[in-house]
């Protein structure tokens, strides 16, 4: 029992281990996700939460009017700057608004 | 099975190995198939370890005790639940669990990430194929939990009585959990270092392992304390014990990280100094394990002291101490900072404070955690330092840490004026203020200044936080027409992180309130008496009722019923008890069942009676001296009739022993009703606690807090509600149009 359970084991991790090996990959498959990208997805991501937490201090009392609207203003043409960024960084992708 | 659950431990450590290779060797020749296959590995080396942990937890729960650690751990008599949880009793077993909670969270994250950071993961990847490959490696070569034996006992020596409590059998798998979460962003961190991407998205990717592991290392604390409150019997719940700060330490630094990297994610602010927490955290957590194991500081948890462990363990903490300071300071011109703090008045200002107040409470516990040793190597003997040490220097920097958790959620990222300030302070300050007038006037309150101050700045950040919800709640319900009810909940629900955090703060002051009052105003005392007799302790009356005893083939117990009035009135009535379990002596047949000196493992329960307002504690330590004449006579006539037994043939010599068995089962019945008939004296621990249900209500509420914020928020509530303008395709990059959306869908909050 105690040697079919270890075989079994094993035999199916060396099939799952070995499996992206034995696969052969075409160049898309190979380029994978662009280090770039990430890098600004991340920024994207992190840029509109910066946004909705500007538009919350606002609406919460933190932040004055004229605040919020330079601080707006300033993060949103940041985050376009980040867009294109992406855009120009992935050719050939549209880039839904905002999401 | 003893032989597969060691060839696929062994097996474990192979894919460990080529998992490390494999994922080196695909990011140096750019081959990423053979990361992906280092990433199976890792799902491999779980799933095995899984099996084997599943192998060992069998043979606990069917008591198979031909394994030496079941037989150590583990007995007949143990009930099926504890049976089930002793595996991680055991240095070895928790090994296994290490290695298996390990190689779950890395696999969990390695796959989350495998079509994302793609320059980080393969050097991540084989930083947690290292500790796999340590933690494995130790299990493999000096901590075999499947070594068997060629003559197993009949009967198994019984899981401490100590840990057969509820509590302990999930504690340190939270405790473990939280070590090994907090590993995923040291992992990330090395990798990032290593490739130089160094932006947030290595942040991104590991920030909820990080929550994740606060979560756990806090729950665990938690599970702790609650433990030593009702189990160990000395009347706290913590007590600086090195086993203890060795899983706090990691906690607060996991607190300022996840502050911190909130600042590098909306300013690219601080990389240096959030890279040099979470390594600090990570490597923390292996001194917490380290401590654990290693049993270099006296602790109650620790288990007994390995040399071979301890030298394993100094040389990762010291790679990873040296490497970790060695990359950083590589890497320090890709981690300069982006922007520069706008205000030391603004929220980024108030988290940096309160980072630096974190990492210089982390600081205090570790030298002081450490100082025995540090005593030793100077001077040669080890000096312990006493909770008293510790609160001399942790509480006021927790007082400015709570104070800080009231005035960030206030402020404003980047920039606060004056005017906003007053009127975002006014109403949390005032209930502080109030809070801080009411007890003036409540006798001897203002007699302890920390626990004042604490009272005050507690409801400062209740204040803030209930201020906090309301205002959110009341905006969302003035853009969508919902009922406050319904607002303040789709609030949460869409800013989960925030409201999460917020939560949190008030948990912590919550409990913190809690802490404050019942070791501020704690009232306790000793007190030996005779059924029948009373003292008196903060204007309750204790009476010790009656003796108790229970005797059972498992566990002879002894306790007392105290009656508990107030000005006459009946308040309660607690029972408490003391229990003996038998050791495995032969020599001593009787004894074995009563006398701590033959090997009885003690454990004592508490009466304890809680209330918002005060916790009735009392725990009885009997005088059982009466009892060891007869105990030592039952041991001399056992004995003899055991011996006149051995020598008759074989077929008359069960009978016999079984009747023997049953006349010391009745004698130890005997001695234990003595105890109840007899009105001997016996010492009691007693003590009114003020507050101390606060401090599991606010851990609690901290703990949810927690989940919120860890729970993850719908991609759809994360985009849909923002929609930015973006230049056509054809204007300039230098130039992107700066003016906000004017139709854009206000559904922020």
């Amino acid at each position: 029992m105690a040697y079919v359970l270890v075989l079994v084991v094993l035999a199916v991790v060396v099939f799952a281990i070995s499996g992206p090996l034995r696969t052969v990959r075409g160049p898309e498959d190979r380029a994978g996700e662009a280090p770039d990208v990430a890098e600004l997805e991340a920024a994207r991501d992190a840029k509109y939460r910066e946004i909705r937490d500007a538009e919350l201090d606002v609406r919460t009392g933190k932040l004055s009017d004229e605040d919020y609207a330079a601080l707006d203003g300033s993060l949103r043409a940041e985050a376009v700057e980040i867009l294109h960024q992406l855009d120009e960084a992935r050719p050939g992708e549209q880039v839904p608004s905002g999401s | 099975m003893a032989s597969a659950g060691r060839v696929l431990l062994i097996l474990c450590l192979l894919s460990s190995v080529y998992g490390l290779g494999a994922s080196l060797y695909g990011v140096r020749t750019d081959q990423h198939e053979w990361v992906d296959s280092g990433r199976r590995a890792m799902y491999s080396v779980f799933g095995m370890s899984a099996i084997a942990f599943v192998i060992l937890d069998v043979a606990f729960i069917s008591s198979d005790f031909s394994y030496n650690i079941v037989a150590s751990g583990s007995s007949t008599t143990t009930p099926f639940f504890y049976r089930a949880a002793a595996i991680w009793s055991t240095q070895q077993g928790s090994l296994l669990l290490w290695v298996m909670l390990l190689t779950f969270w890395s696999s969990l994250a390695l796959l989350l990430t495998r079509r994302r950071v793609r320059e980080i993961v393969p050097y991540a990847q084989s930083v947690l194929f290292g500790f796999a490959i340590f933690f494995v490696g130790l299990i493999v070569f000096f901590a075999n939990p499947f070594a068997i034996s060629a003559n197993p006992p009949s009967e198994g020596a019984g899981l401490d009585p100590l840990l057969r409590h509820t509590t302990m059998m999930v504690h340190p798998p939270m405790l473990y959990s939280g070590f090994t979460l907090l590993l995923v962003p040291f992992a990330f961190c090395i990798g990032a270092l290593i490739s130089g991407r160094l932006g947030a998205e290595w942040i991104q990717v590991t920030r909820r392992f990080a929550l994740a592991g606060w979560l756990c290392l806090g729950i665990g604390l938690l599970l702790g304390a609650r433990w030593s409150y009702t189990e160990l019997g000395w009347g706290g719940y913590w007590e600086w014990d090195p086993v203890e700060n060795a899983a706090l330490m990691p906690w607060l630094v996991c607190t300022a990280y996840i502050h911190s990297i909130m600042i590098q994610e909306k300013r690219g602010m601080l990389k240096v100094w959030n890279a040099s927490l979470i390594l600090l955290a990570g490597t923390l957590a292996i001194v917490g394990d380290f401590l654990v194991r290693s049993g270099i500081l006296s602790s109650i948890h620790a288990f007994v002291s390995d040399p071979t462990l301890n030298v394993a363990f100094v040389v990762l903490v010291s790679v990873m101490v040296l490497g970790s300071v060695w990359l950083v300071t590589y890497r320090r011109d890709g981690l300069s900072s982006e922007h520069r703090l706008d205000a030391l008045l603004s929220r980024e200002g108030v988290f940096l404070i309160q980072n630096m107040v974190l990492v210089a409470l982390t600081a205090v516990v570790f030298w002081l955690t450490f100082f025995p040793l540090i005593s030793e190597a100077i001077t040669g003997t080890q000096v312990s330092v006493g909770p008293p040490v510790f609160a001399r220097f942790v509480v006021p920097l927790a007082l400015v840490v709570v104070a800080l958790s009231g005035i960030g959620p206030i402020i404003a990222w980047r920039r606060v004026t004056v005017a906003k300030l007053k009127r975002s302070f006014a109403f949390p300050v005032a209930v502080g203020l109030g809070t801080f007038v009411i007890l003036a006037f409540v006798s001897g309150v203002t007699r302890h200044v920390f626990a004042y101050i604490m009272f005050g700045l507690g409801a400062f950040v209740v204040g803030t936080v209930a201020q906090e919800f309301f205002r959110g709640a009341r905006a969302r319900r003035a853009m969508t027409g919902e009922s406050l009810g319904g607002a303040l909940v789709a609030l949460v629900r869409r800013n989960r992180r925030r409201y999460g955090g917020y939560l949190v703060h008030a948990g912590v002051a919550v409990a913190l309130v809690g802490v404050a009052g019942s070791t501020s105003f704690q009232h306790q005392r000793f007190a030996t008496l005779k059924p029948g007799q009373s003292v008196h302790l903060d204007g309750y009356t204790f009476t010790y009722k009656h003796p108790t005893a229970v005797a059972t083939a498992q566990k002879v117990s002894f306790g007392g019923d105290v009656a508990v009035t107030k000005g006459g009135e009946p308040v309660t009535t607690l029972h408490t008890t003391y229990g003996l379990y038998p050791s495995q002596d032969l020599n001593a047949p009787v004894g074995r069942f009563l006398n701590t000196s033959d090997g009885a493992q003690t454990e004592s329960r508490v009466g304890l009676d809680s209330g918002a307002l005060r916790d009735l504690w009392v725990v009885i330590s009997p005088n059982l001296g009466q009892l060891q004449g007869l105990v030592s006579e039952g041991d001399a006539q056992i004995a003899k009739a055991l011996n006149a037994a051995e020598s008759l043939p074989a077929a008359q010599r069960a009978g016999q022993l079984n009747t023997i068995f049953q006349l010391r089962d009745i004698l130890i019945n005997e001695l234990a009703q003595r105890f109840v008939t007899h009105p001997w004296a016996s010492t009691f621990l007693i003590e009114v606690s003020p507050l101390v249900m606060w401090l599991w209500i606010g851990a609690i509420i901290a703990a949810l807090g927690g989940l919120i914020a860890l729970w993850p928020v719908p991609r759809r509530s994360r985009a849909g509600a923002l929609s930015v303008r973006r230049r056509p395709a054809t204007e300039p990059a230098a130039s992107p149009a700066p003016e906000p959306e004017p139709e854009r869908e206000r559904e922020l909050v």
